[in-house]
């Protein structure tokens, strides 16, 4: 069986390369004409946008619970990083150094808000844990109003341009490729039977408080992340920015991609993301759109539109060459477990 | 290493109690078993029985007594902490991980005992895929016991019920535990699966060295298996014994079925 | 603090207090009966608001008193809000309390930018309906505005109660929560009581917006939200599920607001969200609520 999950984990790698080279392709030579430096910036927004919604599907897919604070994770790394690259700026660091220290710091500091605010959150479940998330994102919007370092309530600007594409992207894969790691080990597996039954987990003696924390906790450490590269493509930042609106339109897009599936948060946040921007003129309807679809998802399709679903290469070149079952022919299901 | 450790039982349950506002649940309870032992615990609908289970897992907190495990005190921890230290249990109601698969199932009871941290399973380090292996290994060694080798891939909530319950054996097991509380594991089973499930219980018992108690209305099922029964009524422990003994006991025969015809006319 | 200022901070947090409350009592209508909790509702404010925007104007032009308009705005919201029920809430009510919450929260988006877009993101000023005069008390002028808000919000909170515990339907409002499949076998319209239930909301929700934009006259899209968000506070505060609960949370979410102002302007907000935090965490059913357990 491990073989056969090295021989995928290497098809995905080639498969990301492939990907990334089209891309460099497309772009190195103005494919698109005067739209390329455009078109890079949007796919520079998808790649952020998929980090913060694939993590906050840890929480709702994989947990089965709510965050309606994400932004509130994703503002602590945006500042924190910002901050740091700032201050190490004109230190003698490499650009490619200085980016990922700030974005470590960002993740860090998000990760740090995540077990503060998940000790006391994750007591609560279901709806009235949604509102303390809520409740805690807007505490440290608030926050981040009134402490000066952040712009006192203003826009903080300045920032370096640091996130480039290419960057983001190799990013976007490290990030997406450790969530998906812990989801598939006993990370996942346990957390999974807490979403089950909280009850029959704590009596197959899981630490249900640990786990959920541990969970959330990554979670915020990628949100902080993906806040970090935002902040370092838009060069200028307002707490407003990361309102309650913010996070509902995360969860939107976790929902619509399919909770629990990252080929899902992935397909629905590149497209969602850039659909705004493509569509500039209609973006009083974009909202408006996404309200609709959702309303159809909860009422047709409540898991989301790819579901828990994943999109598996192996599976196709299985399919392609007629191996069936793969390589080790014992496995009934591909899914599940490791 | 001599006299103590042997005389030393695996549970001891002291003046247990519970008391939710005016009404005591679960009053002085007082149980031992030893290693290996089989007890029954019996009693009409809402003696207090479950409520017992949910004591000595840490469920719900005592208000009066003790409860020990290997004479180590179990007052006031939490249930996974309970479970680590070797009390593992199946429930009335059935809580399996429906939507999980049947190994799977079996899989999460074992993480307590995983040792791989984050690192490894990020980095897919060869200590993880060795401890993964070990894993479904373990896993299939116990649904094996339990009559469900061949099934490991369906999801748990399609079986049939009688294999429900056995997977929930299952999985009680892989926590390694050194007492196993049954919470009527032969409900809405037909006789053949009774049989087989009182073979299950057998070896478990011999193959692990295991103490079980068990909560079960299938009477046939109790005087066969257990050495050793106690009977609650309304919370109070009201007869213990052995089989013949509980069998033959009045205030037993009175909780189950009533008073006798000649004291109902008495009254009337 | 001179005497005045406490005056006048308690005159202004009663008045907030009991625009909350009127918006709460709506809240916990819902999740009393079908244990949701409507994020849409502070949105129904916000569509009250904008039909007495438009409402007003059209009644004294017609020649007819101002105070007709509540009543359009109060059948216009119940009709709103009778809508997203069957629409989008009936559909996914026996599909778990994630998908009805996440059915909310998109229709409080749907509804949020649907007034966008017909209204456009400036803000509108309603005109006032009555101008009470102000009456000299202890020195501090007591806007007679807010002794009607708070007066029509306990008149509304004690009809409730009333129709709650006497009405024949009130009776079945009490008996769907407690166990829907007994409700039904004994006759009642489960789905008649629900739908009824989000028409008495949201109507209360239109006269919340009656009493809002007497004081704060300005109409924005997405004055619903926050508004809903912080009343929903005082709704759990005071007992969810419980009305009289939902009137003591908004005047004690009002008050505190109002006096946390005075001292730390720019905190204020944070306090309210850590209430909330606070009694989710000691006492999740609020001040007056009852605690029901979970059996294992």
């Amino acid at each position: 069986m491990e073989k056969r999950f090295k021989v995928s984990y290497f098809l995905n790698f080639l498969g990301v390369l492939a990907v990334f080279f089209l891309f460099v392709l497309l772009f190195e030579n103005n494919a698109f004409g005067r739209s390329t430096q455009y078109i890079k910036g949007i796919s520079t927004t998808a790649c952020y946008t998929i980090i913060m919604v694939a993590s906050l599907n840890l929480v709702v897919g994989c947990m089965g619970e709510f965050s309606l604070g994400h932004a509130g994770f994703v503002s602590v790394g945006a500042y924190a990083s910002a901050i740091v690259s700032n201050g190490l700026t004109g230190k003698g660091l490499p650009d490619i150094a200085l980016f990922l220290v700030a974005l470590l710091a960002g993740g860090i500091a998000a990760g740090l808000t995540g077990v503060l605010v998940g000790i006391p959150a994750l007591r609560l479940r279901g709806d009235y844990l949604a509102i303390v998330t809520i409740a805690f994102a807007e505490i440290i919007r608030v926050l981040f109003c009134n402490l000066s370092i952040t712009g006192g309530g203003k826009t903080m600007s300045g920032i370096i341009k640091l996130s480039n594409f290419y960057w983001s992207f190799w990013i976007m894969v490290v990030c997406i490729t450790v969530m998906y790691m812990y989801v598939r080990s006993r990370f996942g597996r346990t957390v999974k039977a807490i979403r089950e039954d909280y009850i029959a987990a704590s009596a197959s003696g899981i630490n249900v408080t640990y786990y959920k924390v541990l969970t959330f906790t990554v979670a915020a450490f990628f949100a902080g992340i993906g806040g970090g590269v935002y902040a370092h493509y838009m060069t200028a930042m307002i707490p407003t920015n990361f309102n309650f609106m913010y996070s509902a339109e995360l969860l939107s897009e976790v929902i619509i991609g399919g909770i629990g599936s990252i080929t899902g948060s992935i397909i629905g946040a590149a497209f969602l993301s850039s659909l705004p921007e493509m569509m500039r003129q209609f973006s009083q309807y974009r909202m408006l759109a996404y309200s609709v679809v959702l309303v159809l998802v909860m009422i047709f399709k409540p898991g989301g539109i790819f579901g828990a679903w994943e999109f598996s290469l192996i599976r196709v070149c299985e399919r392609l060459t007629g191996r069936k079952g793969g390589w080790e022919k014992n496995r009934k299901k591909t899914e599940g477990g490791v | 290493m001599t006299g103590t450790e042997e005389t030393m039982p695996v549970l001891r349950a002291q003046n247990l109690g519970i008391q939710f506002g005016g009404l005591k649940a679960v009053d002085s309870f007082n149980l031992e078993i030893g290693e290996s032992e089989l007890v029954g615990l019996i009693g009409p609908n809402g003696a207090g029985k479950t409520t017992v289970f949910n004591l000595i897992t840490g469920v719900y907190k005592p208000t009066e007594g003790s409860f020990y495990l290997n004479g180590q005190s179990m007052n006031g921890k939490k249930t996974h902490q309970i479970v680590e230290a070797g009390i593992a249990r199946t429930f009335q109601n059935i809580r399996l991980f429906k939507k999980m698969t049947v190994i799977d199932n079996v899989k999460a009871a074992m993480s307590a005992k995983l040792s791989y941290n984050l690192f490894h399973a990020v980095f897919r380090t060869p200590s993880y895929w060795k401890q993964e292996e070990e894993l479904t290994k373990r896993a299939e060694e116990l649904l094996q016991i339990v009559h469900l080798n061949g099934k490991e891939d369906y999801e748990a909530g399609n079986l049939p019920y009688g294999e429900q319950r056995r997977l929930e054996i299952a999985r009680a097991l892989a926590t390694d535990m050194k007492l196993l509380l049954l919470d009527e594991p032969a409900a809405g089973m037909n006789p053949t699966e009774t049989e087989e499930l009182l073979e299950i219980i057998n070896y478990i018992r011999d193959e692990f060295k295991i103490s079980v108690l068990l909560i079960e209305h299938d009477m046939s099922l109790v005087m066969k298996i257990c050495e050793r029964i106690s009977v609650l009524d309304f919370g109070t422990t009201i007869a213990s014994g052995t089989p013949e003994e509980i069998a033959n006991h009045p205030k037993v025969i009175e909780a189950y079925l009533g008073k006798d015809d000649e004291e109902v006319e008495k009254d009337a | 603090m001179t005497f005045s200022l406490f005056f006048q901070s308690l005159i202004n947090g009663l008045n907030q207090g009991a625009i909350y409350a009127l918006i709460a009592l709506g809240y916990t209508m819902v999740y009393g009966i079908i244990r949701m909790i409507n994020f849409a509702h502070g949105d129904f404010i916000m569509i009250g608001a904008y039909t007495l925007f438009y409402t007003i104007p059209m009644m004294i032009h017609a020649g007819m008193p101002a105070w007709i308009s509540v009543f359009l705005a109060v059948v216009i919201c119940a009709a709103v809000g009778v809508l997203v029920e069957v629409i989008a809430y009936k559909p996914v009510r026996r599909a778990g309390s994630m998908s009805a919450l996440i059915t909310a929260l998109a229709m409080s988006l749907f509804l949020e930018n649907l007034a966008m877009v017909l209204f456009g993101a400036k803000p509108h000023n309603v005109q006032k309906i009555f101008d009470l005069p102000s009456v000299n008390v202890l020195g501090v002028a007591l806007p007679l505005n807010v002794i009607l808000t708070i007066g029509i919000g306990v008149v509304m909170m004690a009809g409730l109660q009333i129709f709650i515990k006497s009405t024949k339907i009130g009776k079945a409002m009490r008996a769907v929560p407690q166990d829907r499949d007994a409700s039904i076998l004994a006759g009642i319209n489960v789905n008649k009581v629900i739908t009824m239930t989000f028409a008495i909301g949201s109507a209360l929700a239109a006269v919340a917006a009656l009493m809002y934009c007497a004081k704060y006259p300005r109409v924005t899209n997405d004055m619903g939200s926050m508004m809903g968000l912080k009343a929903f506070i005082a709704a759990v505060l005071g007992g969810i599920g419980v009305i009289p609960g939902a009137m003591l949370g908004g005047i004690l979410v009002g008050l505190i607001e109002i006096y946390v102002k005075l001292f730390a302007p720019g905190w204020y907000e944070a306090i309210t969200y850590a209430i909330l935090i606070m009694i989710l965490l000691v006492k999740p059913s609020g001040i007056l609520g009852k605690n029901v357990g979970e059996k294992v």
